[in-house]
């Protein structure tokens, strides 16, 4: 018997409807009691103006591993989950190969065990060999312990394949999680439509290319009853898309990134390809437009699209370099300094966007620190003020461009199973 | 007196990237600079030596022949060795960044780079790793300093001050560099702009910038002074953005009857190489009214100053040299090689 006490910290659990300063007792890795505790642990951790919230879940993760070692491994995007305070995350399969079969699940399942460090909870491959052109065996997928189907990175181009998908999926219970962009509109692009590329030269991306997908998807997820999740959602049209489907009763579900609600195709203007992603920042009215999303919950979750690139891959031309941007070590920074402390989103609307919901939408059980839940717990300090140095990530790549901004909010401590994994300053 | 081989003291960049990032003030110098050049080499012609001993490497990741011309003389013109440096012969081909290319020439003693690529920022991203001058001689869509320097130098010579002069910019502007460079360059200076063309060449989101977006160019014709006639950049298109080439003359191309009812002292430009039919009838690209030809020997003109802005001696105190471009009419005193 193995105890951990976590004393005197504010305790939130938006899925028990807690928000409240308390000890949290945990034994033999699992949540044992909240409430006040004069009893001996064999470790404690002092929390006394700490935030205590179920373990932080990041459902949009690339670890890279298998095919891209040199960008990211399971091991080192696992440890850099830790320091941002996820205990879980969602593997998307776009690897090389991607996770298209059951063996292919179990090598990521065999890998996080033997990195021990977070867990990772495996999103299947939508079509085999995810080239859209027939599914991939997901009754198998889901018997090795996939929770959710992506062909992120790209959409399910072919709409009849995403209706059966749909229908599919829906035997099982599990969304899809849709990467929506009508690749027509968006070929050759590297940045948002708008005046901010028409000045640059560069080619944009309109809005248009994703909400047309959204809408697609959301009328073939109408059709079949099966689930959706829109992948970061990033601009205002999107959101209102996902708005009236929600108020129709449709089962969609959507999440943002930290980054779309942070950043706009103004930071282009450098042409630092760290600010190029897919889908790419917007402009401030989309910001808002996300925002408010998040704030009357018609975006669900924050999730990163964290997507590690070697610099050397980065340090391209702009059109030459691929898409994406770090996310796990700046998330919570992020999310607290945009949304918690300007006072658009409070506490619990934070823990709920980064754990409550995102495990409800996988279906995985955690998020919560109910009595009998496995102790997976990120213990925050909401007042921290500290600077993103992208040379100290534990991520194998440095592409941020939030690199020496100064953020406030930041895990201290992140425990999985009752086991702290991450303890800031004591890397 | 240009005796002082130093640079003015209103220039204060190392590279010139591109004019959207300038002042009104320093492109000005710029012109003003080209000017005296054009006059200390007799219009070009003539030699000088001072920037003997430097060395400029064109670096070209897309093709061109004109421009990388219009550098090389300018620069032999001031007594630079010049180093031609493309990329279907380099290493680029193995797989070398070009990072790491312009790297292997910095590290070979050079002065200044002229790079021309067809991705908008790499010449930005040039000047952060190199500790050399980067000379942008065309990113892609989005600048081209000098040929917007030259077209407003040969404006400029026929019509002096450029406020409230309006300017034409006709055709592909979504795809040209040489649009964009005017564009900053005559917005700075004064100019009223209207860019005419298809919707799906003119966006009219250019409005937000404060110049007249039109698709009639028979509208625009008679309110111009001057007409810059911008090449269809096919290479650069996804999709043809007009039905064929014989409606887009139809409707966009300058003809000597859209002539007779512009004013009769209308100016015409063309960045070249021109699609003759396309842009413009033969009639209009020989015309008295047009400027073709001066804009390539302005073209060496401005090179050359910005060439010797970019690489000249650099010292403390070199405000002396603010004369320099005060109208002084006469050379530098090395003025002879």
């Amino acid at each position: 018997m193995s105890t951990l006490l976590i004393r005197g910290g504010r305790v939130i659990d938006p899925a028990q409807g807690i928000d409240q300063v308390d000890d949290v007792l945990v034994r033999d890795g699992r949540v044992a009691a909240i409430g006040r505790s004069d009893g001996v642990a064999d470790q404690t951790i002092d929390a006394t103006g700490l935030l205590v919230s179920p373990g932080l879940i990041d459902m949009h993760v690339h670890l890279r591993e298998p095919g891209r070692e040199e960008d990211e491994t399971i091991e080192t995007g696992t440890r850099a989950a830790l320091a941002g305070g996820f205990t879980s995350v969602a593997c998307i399969p776009n690897t090389e190969p991607p996770i298209d079969t059951q063996a292919a699940v179990e090598f990521i399942h065999q890998k996080a065990a033997r990195a021990d460090t977070c867990n990772v909870f495996v999103v299947g491959c939508v079509s085999r060999n995810r080239e859209g052109k027939e599914l991939a065996e997901i009754g198998q997928l889901v018997e090795a312990g996939a929770v959710a189907f992506s062909d992120d990175g790209a959409p399910v181009y072919d709409a009849e394949l995403m209706r059966r998908a749909f229908e599919y999926c829906r035997m099982f219970d599990k969304p899809i999680l849709a990467h929506e962009e009508v690749l027509e509109l968006s070929r050759g692009g590297v940045m948002n439509e708008g005046l901010v590329s028409l000045v640059l030269g560069l080619t944009g991306m309109p809005a248009a290319a994703e909400e047309v997908m959204i809408g697609r998807d959301i009328a073939l997820s109408e059709v079949t009853g099966g689930r959706l999740h829109v992948m970061h959602v990033s601009t205002s049209g999107g959101v209102a898309l996902i708005r009236a489907a929600k108020a129709r009763g449709a089962r969609v579900t959507a999440e943002a990134c930290p980054h779309h609600f942070t950043l706009t195709d103004e930071g282009l203007r450098g042409f630092d390809s760290n600010h190029k992603m897919s889908p790419p920042l917007r402009t401030a009215a989309d910001v808002e437009g996300i925002i408010a999303g998040i704030v009357d919950g018609t975006i669900d979750c924050i999730a990163t699209d964290h997507a590690p690139h070697a610099p050397e891959k980065k340090m391209l031309e702009l059109d030459r370099a691929p898409f994406g941007i770090l996310g796990l070590e700046t998330a919570v920074g992020l999310t607290v300094t945009r949304l918690v402390s300007p006072g658009k989103i409070d506490w619990s609307r934070m823990i709920e966007a980064m754990s409550t919901l995102p495990a409800r939408i996988l279906g995985v059980d955690r998020g919560t620190l109910r009595p009998g839940a496995v102790a997976d717990i990120t213990v925050i300090d909401p007042n921290l003020s500290w600077k993103v140095d992208v040379k100290s990530f534990q991520s194998k790549s440095v592409n941020s461009p939030f690199d020496g901004w100064t953020l406030q909010g930041r895990a201290v401590a992140t425990i999985v199973a009752g086991r702290v994994k991450y303890r800031l300053g004591r890397e | 007196m240009l005796q002082s081989e130093r640079v003015p003291a209103g220039w204060h960049h190392r590279h010139l990237l591109d004019l959207e990032r300038l002042t009104g003030d320093e492109i000005r110098l710029l012109l003003d600079t080209a000017a005296l050049f054009k006059e200390a080499t007799d219009h070009c012609r003539r030699k000088l030596s001072v920037l003997t001993g430097s060395t400029v490497v064109n670096l070209f990741f897309e093709n061109s022949t004109r421009t990388r011309t219009s550098f090389s003389l300018a620069a032999r013109r001031l007594g630079a060795d010049v180093v031609d440096f493309s990329a279907s012969t380099s290493s680029l081909s193995k797989g070398e960044s070009f990072i790491d290319t312009a790297r292997n020439l910095e590290a070979m003693g050079i002065d200044a780079v002229v790079v021309r690529h067809s991705t908008p920022g790499t010449p930005h991203l040039l000047a952060q790793h190199l500790d050399v001058g980067v000379i942008n001689a065309g990113d892609g869509p989005h600048e081209h300093p000098t040929q917007g320097l030259l077209d407003i130098f040969s404006i400029r010579e026929r019509l002096g001050d450029l406020t409230g002069v309006t300017v034409g910019l006709v055709g592909d502007i979504a795809h040209s560099r040489t649009a964009r460079s005017n564009l900053w360059g005559l917005l700075k200076l004064g100019a009223k702009i209207i860019l005419c063309g298809p919707p799906t060449l003119v966006s009219q989101r250019w409005r937000e910038l404060g110049v007249e977006v039109s698709h009639n160019l028979d509208d625009i014709v008679p309110r111009c002074d001057v007409l810059n006639l911008l090449r269809i950049q096919f290479e650069r298109q996804n999709m043809r953005p007009f039905p064929s080439v014989r409606e887009y003359a139809h409707l966009y191309a300058m003809t000597s009857d859209r002539l007779t009812r512009a004013k009769p002292d209308l100016l015409i430009l063309a960045p070249g190489p021109i699609n003759r039919g396309v842009e413009m009838t033969a009639e209009v690209a020989d015309c008295r009214q047009s400027l073709i030809l001066d804009q390539v020997t302005n073209g060496l003109a401005v090179r050359m100053g910005v060439l010797w802005l970019t690489c000249g001696p650099r010292e403390p105190g070199a405000a002396t040299s603010a004369a320099a471009t005060a109208g002084a009419a006469s050379l530098p005193h090395r003025s002879h090689s």
